[in-house]
C-alpha cells in the first residue's frame, strides 16, 4: 500500500466530504476554485466597462439623480470627435507620449548599456539610479514644483549657471513653450530607471559565447552592438515601450501636481481632461463616451503593437 | 432579609441608572461637519467646543484643502454619502443642492426658531441662502462672509523716497487706489523695485487653473467694467452681455496686470501662493478673500501697521463690484443626523455666539454684529470689510455652475496665462460654452 501525501490527506478526509468531492469532475473542481476570481473579475472589471458603455449613449448625470436619464444614441461620440478642444488634448498626450518614450529608450539603454560593463560601484550606481522610480508621483510632481520655481528653484539656478541667462526670466511650468517640456523632463527622469532596469535584463540575458563566437569570427565591436545586442535586446525594449506608452497615456497624477494641465490647457492630456468632464462638469454619459473612446484606442494600439512584439520574439 | 432588600433596592437603582445613561448617550449624537481646511475652520473648531458643552452632542470635523474641496465634498453629495451631518459649502453649490436634494430645505425650521434672514446681510442671504435667487426659500443660513479685496504694504507706501519718486512720475500721491487703472501704475511702480536688498514686484492676483482661481480673479475686475452674466431683461441671454465692449476691455486689464506686475513663476496662484507671495515679502499688492486678513494682520514679519487693506476699485466707467466668497452651512438630506444638526444651526445663529465668531476670525454675515457701532473699529479691517460687502457680485449658482466654471477656467487661462488669442475671442468662446451648458439645461 502506498503511502504518498496525496494517500494521506484522501484517508484522512472526512467520508461525507469525500464523497461530495468525489462526484465532481476535474473539470468541476478546477471551476470551484478559479470561480472567486472569475466573480471578481466580473464585478469590479467586466461589468463597469459594459455599465459604461451603455451610458455611453445617455445624457445621465451623476449630480442629477431627479433628472430624466434619455437615450441619445451616438450623440455624445458624435460630440466628443468633433471638438476640436479635444483634439488639442489629444495632441498634448501624443507630444507626451512619443517625447518622453523616445527619451527614456535612449537614456534608459544608454545606462544599462553603462551598467552592464563591470567596474567599481556598480550595484551602488544601480540603486541611486533607481531611487526615482520608487517616489511617489505626488512626492515627486511637488518637488519638482520647487525645483522649476524662477526664484528660488535649482533647476532655473543650474540652467542659469550653465547659460548665463537670468533664472527668474523664465518659468518652466508657467510658459507656453517650456511647459510641455517640464512635464517631459519629470517624467523621464522618474521613470528611466525602469527602462533601464529592463534593458539591463535583456543585456544580461545575452550568453557570452555569442560575443566570443563574434570575436573568432573578428566582428568589430561596432558590428557586435548592432547584430547581437540590439537584436537580442529587442524584445525588452519594446516591451518597455509598452509599458511605458501604456502608463504615460493614462498620465495624471504628475502633470496636475505640475502644471494642472496649464498653462492654458498646454498641458491637459486626455486623463485629466476626462476628469474634468467626469467629475468636475459630472457630464456622466459624456465622460463615459470619452473613456470607450480611449479605451478603445489604447486596447486596439496596444494589440497591434503585442503581435509585432511577438513576431519579434519568433525571429 | 436587609441585606436582600438593600441589594435589591441597589441592583434596580443601578438598572434605572443604567437606563438614564443609556436614554443620554442615545440623545448625544456625533456630528460631522464638513468645510474647507482654512484659516477660519480652525476658528469654527475654537468656536463649536461651546456647542458640545451646552448640547452634549460631539463634533467631528471632515476639513479638505480648497483645490480639492468641491471635487471631495461634491462627490460625497452626489452619491448620498453619509459622512457629512452639516456641509459649509461653496455658494454656487446652492442650486444644485438645493434642485438635487441634497439639502435639506430650512424654511420651517427657521420660522419655529425665530431665525430671520432679515437679520442677516442681503448680499449673504442672497448669495448663500437662496435658491431660486431672489426667492425666500433657504437652503442654508449664511455662515462666513467673505469678499475678495485687496492687502497691500503700507510701511513701503509711507517711506518718503518712495512716495516722492511716486509724485513725480505718475502726480499723485502713492496712496491706495481708488480705481484699477491707479493699481496698475502702483504694481508697475513696485514692479522689480529693489526694497531693503530685496527685489519685489507688483501684485499677487489669482490665476490659479484647477478648480476655480482664475475666474474669481478676472471676475473681480471685469465686474467693475461692466461684465454681465446675462441680460436683466431677458435671462441667459450671453450674447453682448458676457462679450461686451467692457468685457473686454476687463478682461484686457487683467491679463495686462498679470503680465506687467506679478511675480515670475505666478502661473498656477490662488489663495494659498497669493499669501505666501506676501507674507514672504515679495510683493505690494496682494489680490485676496477677506478671510486672511486676521492672518495678515496678527504676521510677525507684514502685520500690524505694516499692511493696510482696501476694497476692489472702481473700474473706468466708475462701476465699482467685488466678488463675493463665504458660504452657508447646510444640512446634509443624506444626514441621520438632522435633528442635532439643525440643533448646531440654531445655536451657531445666536447672536453672542455670532459675536464670538468674529472675534475668533470668523467673518459673521449677522446685521447685529456688523451694524454694531464698535465693529468698524473693532479690527483695521473691519471697515473694508463692511465696504467690500456692500459691493458684491456672485459668479453663477446654477445646477450646471461646475460647467459653467471649467469653461471660464479654461477661456480665461488660455488668454490671460497662455497668451492664446484675443480677450473678445475668450469672450466669444464663453459665450459659446455657456449657451451649450445652458441648450443641455433646456434653458432656451
Amino acid at each position: 500500500m502506498s503511502d504518498t501525501p496525496i494517500d494521506r490527506v484522501a484517508r484522512a478526509t472526512p467520508p461525507a466530504v469525500a464523497k461530495r468531492i468525489r462526484g465532481l469532475s476535474d473539470r468541476a473542481i478546477a471551476w470551484l476554485f478559479v470561480a472567486p476570481s472569475i466573480i471578481l473579475l466580473l464585478a469590479v472589471n467586466i461589468f463597469p466597462l459594459i455599465w459604461t458603455v451603455r451610458l455611453s449613449f445617455t445624457n445621465f448625470r451623476v449630480n442629477r439623480p431627479n433628472a430624466e436619464v434619455e437615450f441619445i444614441g451616438l450623440q455624445n461620440y458624435r460630440r466628443i470627435l468633433t471638438d476640436g478642444d479635444i483634439w488639442l488634448t489629444m495632441q498634448a498626450t501624443a507630444h507626451f507620449l512619443i517625447w518622453t518614450i523616445v527619451l527614456q529608450v535612449l537614456i534608459g539603454f544608454s545606462l544599462a548599456y553603462l551598467i552592464n560593463k563591470k567596474f567599481r560601484g556598480n550595484d551602488m550606481w544601480t540603486t541611486i539610479i533607481v531611487l526615482p522610480m520608487m517616489l511617489s508621483p505626488a512626492v515627486v510632481g511637488n518637488f519638482w514644483t520647487f525645483l522649476y520655481q524662477p526664484q528660488i528653484g535649482l533647476f532655473n539656478y543650474a540652467v542659469g549657471f550653465l547659460t548665463g541667462a537670468d533664472p527668474s526670466s523664465f518659468s518652466m511650468i508657467g510658459s507656453v513653450n517650456l511647459a510641455p517640456w517640464a512635464i517631459i523632463i519629470v517624467d523621464t527622469w522618474m521613470w528611466t530607471p525602469f527602462v533601464m532596469l529592463i534593458c539591463l535584463a535583456g543585456l544580461r540575458s545575452i550568453p557570452d559565447s555569442i560575443y566570443e563566437a563574434a570575436e573568432c569570427d573578428r566582428a568589430s565591436k561596432w558590428r557586435q552592438f548592432w547584430t547581437i545586442t540590439i537584436p537580442m535586446v529587442l524584445p525588452f525594449l519594446m516591451l518597455a515601450i509598452l509599458f511605458r506608452g501604456i502608463e504615460n497615456f493614462k498620465m495624471f497624477d504628475l502633470v496636475v501636481q505640475l502644471t494642472g494641465g496649464g498653462p492654458g490647457s498646454i498641458t491637459e492630456l486626455t486623463s485629466i481632461n476626462l476628469k474634468r468632464e467626469a467629475f468636475e462638469k459630472w457630464r456622466t454619459g459624456y465622460a463615459s463616451a470619452y473613456a470607450v473612446i480611449l479605451f478603445v484606442t489604447v486596447f486596439g494600439l496596444a494589440s497591434i503593437y503585442v503581435k509585432a512584439l511577438n513576431k519579434v520574439k519568433q525571429r | 432579609m436587609k441585606s436582600r432588600l438593600l441589594n435589591s433596592v441597589v441592583a434596580v437603582g443601578a438598572l434605572v441608572g443604567a437606563g438614564a445613561v443609556g436614554a443620554t448617550s442615545a440623545q448625544a449624537d456625533e456630528l460631522t461637519l464638513c468645510w474647507a481646511a482654512w484659516d477660519p475652520a480652525n476658528a469654527l473648531v475654537e468656536l463649536s467646543k461651546d456647542f458640545e458643552a451646552k448640547s452634549g452632542h460631539k463634533m467631528k470635523f471632515e476639513f479638505v484643502p480648497w483645490p480639492n474641496f468641491a471635487d471631495r465634498m461634491l462627490n460625497e453629495l452626489n452619491s448620498g454619502g453619509k459622512l457629512c451631518d452639516l456641509m459649509i459649502g461653496d455658494s454656487q453649490w446652492i442650486g444644485g443642492a438645493a434642485e438635487n436634494g441634497q439639502y435639506i430645505k430650512l424654511n420651517d425650521f427657521f420660522d419655529k426658531e425665530g431665525i430671520k434672514m432679515s437679520d442677516f446681510i442681503p448680499a449673504t442671504v442672497t448669495g448663500y441662502s437662496e435658491w431660486p435667487k431672489n426667492t425666500p426659500n433657504y437652503w442654508a443660513l449664511p455662515a462666513f462672509g467673505d469678499v475678495v479685496g485687496w492687502t497691500y504694504r503700507k510701511d513701503w507706501f509711507s517711506r518718503p523716497e518712495l512716495q516722492a519718486e511716486f509724485k513725480t512720475k505718475y502726480g499723485r500721491d502713492l496712496a491706495v487706489p481708488k480705481t484699477f487703472a491707479e493699481l496698475k501704475d502702483i504694481a508697475e511702480f513696485f514692479q522689480g523695485r529693489d526694497i531693503d536688498g530685496t527685489k519685489v514686484y507688483g501684485a499677487a492676483i489669482y490665476s490659479e487653473r484647477g478648480s476655480e482661481g482664475i475666474t474669481m480673479g478676472a471676475m473681480d475686475v471685469l465686474y467693475s467694467y461692466g461684465f454681465q452674466y446675462d441680460n436683466p431683461a431677458k435671462p441667459y441671454e450671453l450674447e453682448g452681455f458676457v462679450n461686451s465692449a467692457d468685457s473686454v476691455a476687463g478682461l484686457e486689464f487683467y491679463k495686462a496686470l498679470y503680465d506687467c506686475c506679478t511675480p515670475p513663476g505666478s502661473s498656477d496662484a490662488y489663495m494659498s501662493e497669493n499669501i505666501d507671495a506676501y507674507k514672504s515679502g515679495q510683493v505690494a499688492l496682494q489680490m485676496n478673500f477677506a478671510f486672511i486678513w486676521p492672518g495678515i494682520h496678527a504676521d510677525a514679519k507684514v502685520g500690524g501697521d505694516k499692511s493696510g487693506y482696501f476694497p476692489n476699485p472702481a473700474g473706468p466707467g466708475g462701476k465699482q463690484f467685488a466678488q463675493l466668497g463665504g458660504q452657508g452651512i447646510s444640512v446634509v438630506s443624506a444626514s441621520e443626523k438632522q435633528a442635532a444638526a439643525l440643533e448646531y444651526i440654531k445655536w451657531f445663529a445666536q447672536p453672542d455666539i455670532q459675536a464670538k465668531w468674529w472675534s475668533l476670525g470668523g467673518y459673521s454675515a449677522l446685521r447685529a454684529v456688523v451694524e454694531d457701532p464698535g465693529f468698524a473699529t473693532s479690527q483695521p479691517y473691519a471697515q473694508t470689510f463692511l465696504d467690500s460687502m456692500a459691493i458684491v457680485k456672485d459668479f453663477w449658482a446654477e445646477p450646471s455652475y461646475a460647467s459653467l466654471l471649467q469653461a471660464s477656467q479654461k477661456r480665461f487661462h488660455d488668454y490671460v496665462v497662455a497668451g492664446q488669442g484675443t480677450a473678445k475671442e475668450a469672450l466669444d468662446g464663453l459665450v459659446k460654452d455657456w449657451t451649450d451648458v445652458f441648450e443641455d439645461e433646456g434653458k432656451y
